[in-house]
């Protein structure tokens, strides 16, 4: 029962763990950006998830209606997906420009010039 | 009416700000109104600092919500001391950073460094004003977004990469706090920090707040770039332009050591949590090898910022292991320390901008006859340099007295030994860079340089007049930190 | 004037004329006119004080809290009255000295040599009048900063590698060791004013009192005991009136003074000699006397072989205070004073062979005598004086501390001081008869390091001032009061 019954949480894992190494792993730039973005992602889904009671509706009053899930959670993470989204965007407006500079967006080779420039 | 909603004020007014300059784009009017609005931030946080002396802590509902389910701001006296650090260094990096950003940005885009530099202020002030730890994330990203993109904003093509390394550790960073604070919501259902005090410790022994309490702790750690979570340091304050250096060293890792004063004492105070999953023994342990390692690091370093940047995370060891001791004389020197340390590593970053601004290098090389070209940058340099080493009568003692008493009182004699051992690595990397100032002749050739310009000097001797004042006269500052350490540990003294 | 005014002002005095001499560098007259002026008036000012210690006052003064309860405060009690006395007084001397020297021998950047000179002594002044370990701390750190300018005057890499020394050793002690057991004392005892009887008595016990005490006198670096001396001989590469005044004078003294200040005011002697633990002092500093002498015996350079002496000699005063009897630690507040007079003779002497000839060997000053006989003498009577011979004054330091070996029953000290006497006769002695007895003679590759073969007298300054001194050190033989009385003053007698 232990298993099933928190199998919301066993996914959150999974997501987070996947998205951590890709962002490690990944020598693309770009490709690291979207680890990222799957890491924080199941940051979304563990509070969404978290906030969720078994049979509640949305938080709309309404005679039908006794039970009603947390909302507070969802408001959060709206606004942890704008600071997601922003970070996004910036991530790959950098890496517009890192490419312009030096040509190319894998990590190794990157590091290559930089070496060599110091 | 205004004295009442001062604290909204103190954030509203530079968040509203940042797009106004957007607006008025013209790099001369858009200097004058952030230096104008860093003033006011400025006034902002010392009215408050005498509020919450006379009155004891404020607090502040956002809106009208009442707490603990609106947003809070709750500032007592550690966090107002933070304040007057952040907008104080915001307001005189200001005059210092006009002639510098014309010379090191490129023209069109002087306006959004001003609004970046507003926002990324505003991040750092409500990351310290706020009450609500989900809050505190917002503030955190607000601080972090600007600060990358005012990295990025160096000359050298290596502050793009060191932007997006920041960025992608920051971002981890920022993640793992608020799985942290979600699994702390997750077991009381709250996030205000008042609340979260008094309902942590019916569910204090439970896997999930120990997973809460670790989340945070790395989090917030990788943000202050504590050994050995520091690799994108070096280099984003390496590259970055003068000013943006200048004011990061002195505030954000700062504001970062704050964050974790609070998680320890203020939101796990009523819990001893802190102490018996080791958790201070690990920090202890990563601060001393972070502050002798980094030392040795820095004394290798041919760019100076760079050698500074490494300093500043051996620096952020002595702030942590204060932290660790758990003790009223630990704490008064680690937040003692935040505000020292702010103004001599801002006086010296200030230096080497000074040296951008008239040579364009910070290589040791090319600081060969430097005493002589620009002295009166030098001098503010050694000055602020002996501080870092800690000789009486400069701020930097007056920390290390205090690490070295905390370590004393719980007979740690041998802690105490290193630090004060660690702190000779800093004659080395400092008296290095003296030695090739002063001794080494000025290199044929050279073109002549004048000093730096007066708007320049006079910030950085403000802050390195600020090191001896503070070192000299110490009383104000440490009974400050000494009155906010107090009251953080609270009943567990 | 009051002696408290007195006090400020005998600090203030040398601070300004810093500021003075820096400002009219460009005029070397005004320049040296300042020096001499400022010099005086500070040797008025501490000589003011002396009335009213020696009738048994002790006036004081507190400026700044530097710390809250450790407040950056001075006391004048007959030790430092003593030890300021000197200081002020062979500052005039030394400044005439200079005078000449510094002209005769076209030295460089006069005007920084003489600003970092006065605050030089700005600061063993107030290492002299501290009235708590944390101010005299505070000097003491401040004048071995101060001092390194001084000691890589010449900027050759000669300089910059002896300044590495000087610096890396004197700071590094004292961060290491002397802040730790300041800490330390602060915690046990909590408190850090000098009290008559001292403050640890009765607050630390057993092994606690000896490993204080070691980190006391091995932090105290500039005190030289062996294996921290080798500072002094690097800073030989100064120019003389440095190794004159500060070198033998005010920063080695200071290093002494401090010995005693912490045997008598912190640990008090009588509580010192109940422990056990304090007892290898003598054998240390008994060894440090034997083995500097030998090194001394040699010495070709004559500067080095001064220095050597000087360690030696040091090494009386802290053996003295380390015997724990009254009066054998009269003898050593007599012997700071006697070997001052002697030693800075010496140092004139060596000074003025330098520049009057170019010759700096033992080897080479067969016969100099008849050159130089007025230069000659004074280095005599100095020689006596470090043996320890009437009629000098350094008879009757000697004989003090001699009576307190007997008292103590400590026979090691005893002998050796007289093994000592012999190897100090045997390596000044020789250097006074080859100059007086021997037959000139030629100096291979003389031209190469300039030699002058014909030659007089140092220039009249340089002669003025060791003459002054030489007959100080007679004069205090016959006239000894005013240093006896300060000593009786310091035991309770």
């Amino acid at each position: 029962m232990e298993f099933p019954g928190h199998f919301n949480y066993w996914i959150v894992i999974v997501m987070m763990m996947a998205g951590f190494y890709v962002v490690i792993s990944q020598g693309n730039l770009v490709k690291k950006v979207v680890g990222l973005n799957i890491f924080q992602v199941s940051v979304f889904v563990f509070y969404i998830s978290m906030g969720k009671v078994d049979g509640g509706t949305a938080p709309i009053i309404h005679p039908d209606w006794t039970t009603y899930t947390n909302p507070v959670p969802s408001v959060l993470i709206l606004t942890a997906i704008v600071v997601g989204v922003a970070t996004t965007a910036l991530a790959l407006a950098l890496v517009v420009r890192i490419r312009r500079a030096f040509g190319t967006i894998e990590d190794d080779e990157i590091e290559a010039q930089e070496e060599a420039q110091s | 009416m205004i004295s009442s909603n001062l604290p909204a004020l103190q954030i509203v007014i530079p968040l509203l700000s940042a797009p106004i300059c957007v607006i008025l784009r013209d790099r001369r009017i858009v200097w004058a109104f952030a230096q104008l609005i860093t003033l006011f931030a400025f006034g902002c946080a010392v009215a408050l600092t005498v509020q919450v002396l006379q009155t004891g802590p404020i607090s502040y509902e956002i809106g009208n919500w009442q707490a603990p389910w609106g947003i809070e701001y709750r500032i007592d006296l550690l966090n107002a001391f933070m304040l007057i650090i952040v907008s104080a260094i915001g307001a005189i990096t200001m005059p210092y950073a006009r002639v510098s950003v014309a010379k090191e940005i490129p023209q069109e885009r002087i306006y959004l460094f001003y609004t970046m530099y507003l926002l990324s202020m505003t991040g750092l002030l409500g990351i310290a004003i706020t009450g609500d730890a989900f809050n505190l994330f917002v503030f955190l990203e607000i601080s972090a977004l600007s600060s990358y993109v005012l990295i990025s904003l160096g000359e050298d093509r290596r502050a793009l990469t060191a932007a997006y390394r920041y960025l992608v550790m920051g971002t981890l960073g920022a993640t793992f706090y608020i799985i942290g604070v979600g699994l702390m919501y997750m077991m009381t259902g709250t996030l205000n920090m008042a609340d979260l005090v008094g309902r942590l410790p019916g569910v204090a022994h439970t896997t999930t707040i120990l997973a809460a309490l670790a989340f945070i702790t790395c989090g917030v750690s990788l943000k202050l770039a504590l050994f050995p979570l520091h690799l994108w340091l070096p280099n984003a304050y390496a590259f970055a332009p003068s000013v943006v250096t200048v004011f990061l060293a002195a505030t954000a890792t700062k504001v970062s050591v704050y964050v974790l004063l609070r998680v320890f004492f203020t939101i796990f105070g009523g819990v001893d949590l802190f102490i018996d999953s080791h958790l201070a023994d690990i920090l202890m342990a990563l601060a001393l090898v972070g502050m002798f390692t980094m030392s040795a690091v820095a004394i290798y370093q041919k760019n100076l910022k760079r050698m500074l940047a490494f300093s500043s995370v051996a620096q952020i060891g002595y702030m942590v292991l204060g932290i660790s001791f758990v003790s009223v004389l630990g704490l008064t020197g680690t937040i003692i320390h935040l505000f020292n340390h702010a103004l001599m590593k801002g006086a010296l970053f200030m230096a080497l901008g000074c040296i951008v601004f008239r040579t364009g290098s910070v290589d040791i090389k090319d600081m060969a006859g430097m005493g002589r070209r620009m002295p009166v940058t030098m001098a503010a340099f050694v000055v602020a340099g002996l501080s870092m080493i800690g000789v009486p009568l400069t701020v930097g003692f007056v920390s290390k007295w205090y690490l070295v008493l905390a370590a004393l009182e719980q007979d740690a004699w041998w802690i105490a030994l290193l630090v004060l051992l660690s702190s000779l690595l800093a004659v080395v990397y400092i008296w290095r860079v003296i030695e090739v100032a002063y001794f080494r002749p000025v290199p044929e050739g050279a073109p002549p340089i004048k000093e730096a310009p007066l708007s320049m000097l006079l910030p950085m001797w403000l802050l390195t007049g600020g090191a001896v004042f503070f070192g000299v006269h110490s009383t104000l500052t440490v009974d400050i930190a000494r009155a906010a350490a107090t009251f953080l540990l609270g009943d567990r003294q | 004037m009051s002696a408290e005014a007195a006090i400020v002002g005998a600090l203030l005095v040398p601070l300004g004329g810093m500021v003075l001499i820096a400002l009219t560098g460009w005029r070397p007259n005004v320049r040296e006119g300042v020096t001499l002026v400022t010099s005086l008036v500070t040797f008025l000012l501490v000589a003011s004080i002396f009335p009213s210690v020696a009738a048994g006052a002790r006036p004081e003064v507190a400026l700044f809290e530097m710390l809250p309860g450790l407040a950056l405060a001075f006391r004048v009690e007959p030790l430092g009255m003593a030890f300021a006395g000197i200081a002020s007084f062979l500052w005039i001397i030394t400044s005439i000295y200079s005078i000449g020297y510094m002209r005769g021998h076209h030295e460089e950047n006069q005007t920084r040599f003489y600003a970092f000179f006065a605050m030089a002594i700005f600061s063993a002044i107030g290492v002299a009048f501290s009235a708590n370990m944390l101010t005299l701390f505070a000097f003491y750190e401040v004048l071995s900063v101060c001092t390194y300018p001084l000691v890589t005057h010449q900027g050759t890499d000669e300089a910059k590698r002896a300044g590495r020394i000087y610096l890396g050793i004197l700071i590094g002690t004292s961060i290491a060791f002397q802040l730790l057991a300041i800490g330390w004392t602060y915690i046990v005892a909590g408190t850090l004013d000098f009290q008559d009887g001292g403050i640890l008595a009765g607050k630390a016990e057993g092994p606690l009192v000896g490993v204080l005490l070691a980190l006391y006198v091995f932090g105290i670096g500039k005190a030289a005991l062996m294996p921290f001396h080798r500072w002094l001989p690097a800073a030989m590469v100064a120019p003389t009136p440095v190794s004159a005044l500060l070198h033998a004078v005010a920063v080695v003294k200071a290093g002494v003074f401090s010995v005693v200040k912490v045997i008598v005011y912190i640990f008090g002697y009588d509580y010192l000699a109940q422990q056990m633990s304090g007892g290898w002092l003598v054998y240390v500093a008994g060894f440090t006397i034997i083995a500097a002498s030998i090194i001394a015996l040699r010495q070709d350079n004559l500067k080095l072989r001064l220095a050597y002496s000087t360690i030696s000699q040091l090494s009386y005063v802290v053996i003295a205070a380390a015997i724990l009897a009254p009066m054998s630690v009269m003898g050593a507040a007599l012997h700071i004073v006697a070997h001052a007079f002697g030693k800075i003779t010496l140092f004139f002497a060596a000074g003025a062979i330098l520049v009057a000839s170019h010759k700096t060997q033992v080897s080479q000053l067969d016969g100099i005598g008849r050159r130089m006989p007025w230069t000659m003498a004074a280095f005599a009577i100095g020689s006596l004086s470090m043996i320890g011979l009437p009629p000098t004054v350094g008879f009757i330091s000697k004989w003090y501390i001699l009576q307190g070996a007997v008292q103590a029953h400590q026979m090691v000290a005893v002998a050796v001081i007289v093994v000592s006497t012999l190897l100090n006769a045997g390596y000044f002695l020789p250097i006074v008869y080859s100059a007086f007895f021997r037959p000139e003679k030629a100096l291979a590759g003389a031209a190469q390091h300039h030699i002058k073969v014909d030659h007089g007298e140092a220039p009249f300054t340089s002669v003025f001032a060791l003459t002054a001194t030489a007959a100080a050190t007679v004069a205090l033989f016959l006239f000894p009061d005013a240093p006896l009385s300060l000593a009786r003053l310091l035991v309770g007698g």
